[in-house]
């Protein structure tokens, strides 16, 4: 068969299937919201993960670690702690704050200035402040330095400020997983709908099957339609998914750039990005495809002319 | 064109509607099956449009095997030979044009050609001017005309028709067997079966008759060779 005929009947095919879809209005959009709410859920997760991510971006991978010395210790000295710490592996930065340092941060933040200025001496010790590299910022790592730092005699305590930061990327882990799960579940969901639809719409269609494939239509030719009014599903739903999840966004900007102004936060709540949209549609027509030709597949063999 | 050696037809029942038929048609003959209903005449046009497969002998249609011709190409075989069905076999709710189109459309005909090709089949059956008309709207003489434009409107090499006059009144019955008579001049094969014997003497065609699922009469012409091999 030569191009130009095989794409005129892949134009019939689609304009068929978009037709009957037109002619069937309610029955379509009633379709397309189930697929569309089918898609949004997972989707809908996976924005709120993408968006935690960026939210909390800046410090998630702030892991540091404070090292205060013990009272005793001189400026020159936590200097020196932090030239040999900074030729440890897996460090990214040592920043020592030395006790005088401390208090006029303390005295600037804290406003218990007037409280200060009654002490006669500086209570603070002098405090290291690490930083280690991403790649060895796993609770293992971590633990291993504190306890290598710890042991120092110059040292008083250590104290790692990573506890909340290793749960909170485990629960985005966690949320991660969650989402690739929904999006299991329920594109089988997805695929399930649109293949009852196309089953239904085989049995509606029986003797115009009977015939075309009486007059010689291949089963290729039979099958084109229900795969495009499949695919037609999938794009449509994903684009009502899409249009859902736009309006909750917009919906939660609001709101959530109050609560993140409150954190000191200029976070504002993103829809889905280019390449998630990509996964978003790509992923409903492929399933729309796949769901119309595993039913046509068994349906329409049934079907044969018995004049 | 149609070429049947010991053919038998035995059905997933137990009836065998075939026993042992024998017969040959040339390329642009009109030829007529007669018999009583049961007699296997409608079988024998399910075995030739390849509906069915024979249970035993060997079948050619249109230079094809049809005994083994794989499921594949039963599309392409069937694009080749137009039907016509006792009842119409028509889409109810598609206008009149777009039945006759079905076969062109199906065989992948630019848009033009459809459009030429399916007024001229209508031209043919005294249609004309009722394409956006669905069947319903026809009388059933009128219907079985559209079921007969649709057989020829993709210009098949060979014509089977089931009783194509069985529900006309016998003016029709007539216009339309001159119909067919004009496709076998121009080179098509037609092969009618029909219980009428007024055309079948009418028309003066070679007859097959068909008793019981074998033949009994007329003029089957088996070649010489499968006269021997008997």
């Amino acid at each position: 068969m030569n191009p130009a005929t095989l794409a005129t009947r892949h134009a019939q095919a689609l304009m068929g299937a978009l037709g009957r879809l037109a002619r069937a209005p309610l029955a379509t959009i009633l379709t397309l919201l189930v697929i569309a709410l089918a898609l949004a859920l997972p989707a809908a997760l996976g924005l709120l993960v993408t968006n935690a991510e960026v939210a909390t971006g800046g410090f998630s991978q702030a892991v540091d670690m404070s090292v205060y010395l013990k009272s005793g210790e001189t400026v020159q000295q936590a200097q020196r702690l932090a030239h040999r710490v900074r030729t440890m592996p897996g460090i990214a930065n040592v920043t020592v704050i030395s006790a005088a340092q401390g208090l006029r941060d303390f005295r600037k933040y804290s406003g218990f200035g007037a409280a200060l200025d009654a002490l006669t001496s500086n209570p603070l010790p002098n405090v290291l402040r690490i930083v280690p590299r991403a790649e060895a910022s796993s609770a293992a790592d971590l633990d291993r330095l504190r306890r290598d730092i710890g042991a120092w005699p110059e040292v008083q305590v250590v104290q790692l400020d990573a506890q909340w930061v290793l749960r909170f990327n485990a629960m985005l882990g966690v949320l991660r997983r969650l989402v690739l799960t929904a999006a299991v579940l329920f594109g089988a969901g997805v695929l399930a709908v649109i293949g009852n639809t196309i089953r239904l719409e085989i049995l509606n269609r029986h003797a115009e099957i009977e015939v075309t494939k009486l007059v010689g239509g291949s089963n290729a030719f039979v099958r084109r339609p229900f795969l495009y009014t499949g695919m037609l599903y999938g794009l449509g739903g994903a684009l009502l998914a899409w249009m859902i999840l736009e309006a909750v966004v917009i919906g939660l900007t609001g709101p959530v750039a109050r609560l993140a102004q409150l954190y000191g936060s200029a976070f504002v709540p993103a829809g889905l990005a280019a390449r998630q949209c990509g996964v978003l549609f790509g992923g409903a027509v492929v399933l729309g495809w796949l769901g119309a030709w595993i039913s046509a597949y068994h349906h329409l063999r049934r079907i044969e002319p018995r004049a | 064109m149609i070429q049947l050696e010991r053919v038998s037809k035995r059905y997933p029942n137990g009836r065998e509607a075939l026993t042992h038929v024998s017969f040959f048609v040339d390329r642009g003959e009109m030829v007529f099956v007669t018999g009583r209903s049961g007699a296997g005449k409608s079988t024998l046009l399910k075995l030739i449009a390849l509906l069915e497969r024979p249970t035993r002998g060997t079948m050619t249609v249109n230079g094809r095997n049809t005994g083994t011709l794989k499921v594949r190409h039963i599309p392409a075989f069937r694009r080749q030979i137009g039907v016509v069905f006792q009842d119409h076999k028509l889409l109810a709710d598609r206008p009149v044009f777009d039945n006759v189109a079905l076969p062109l459309v199906v065989a992948g005909a630019p848009l033009k050609e459809i459009d030429r090709r399916v007024r001229a089949a209508l031209d043919q059956v005294g249609l004309l001017g009722k394409e956006r008309m669905v069947p319903v709207e026809l009388s059933v003489g009128e219907q079985q005309r559209v079921g007969i434009a649709r057989a020829v409107a993709g210009k098949p090499a060979l014509i089977v028709a089931d009783e194509p006059t069985g529900n006309l009144d016998p003016e029709l019955a007539v216009e339309v067997m001159r119909l067919f008579k004009r496709f076998s001049d121009v080179g098509v094969t037609v092969l009618v079966a029909t219980h009428d014997q007024h055309i079948v003497r009418e028309f003066g065609s070679r007859e097959i008759v068909l008793e019981s699922g074998e033949v009994r009469g007329g003029d089957p012409d088996p070649l010489p060779s499968l006269v021997a091999s008997r």
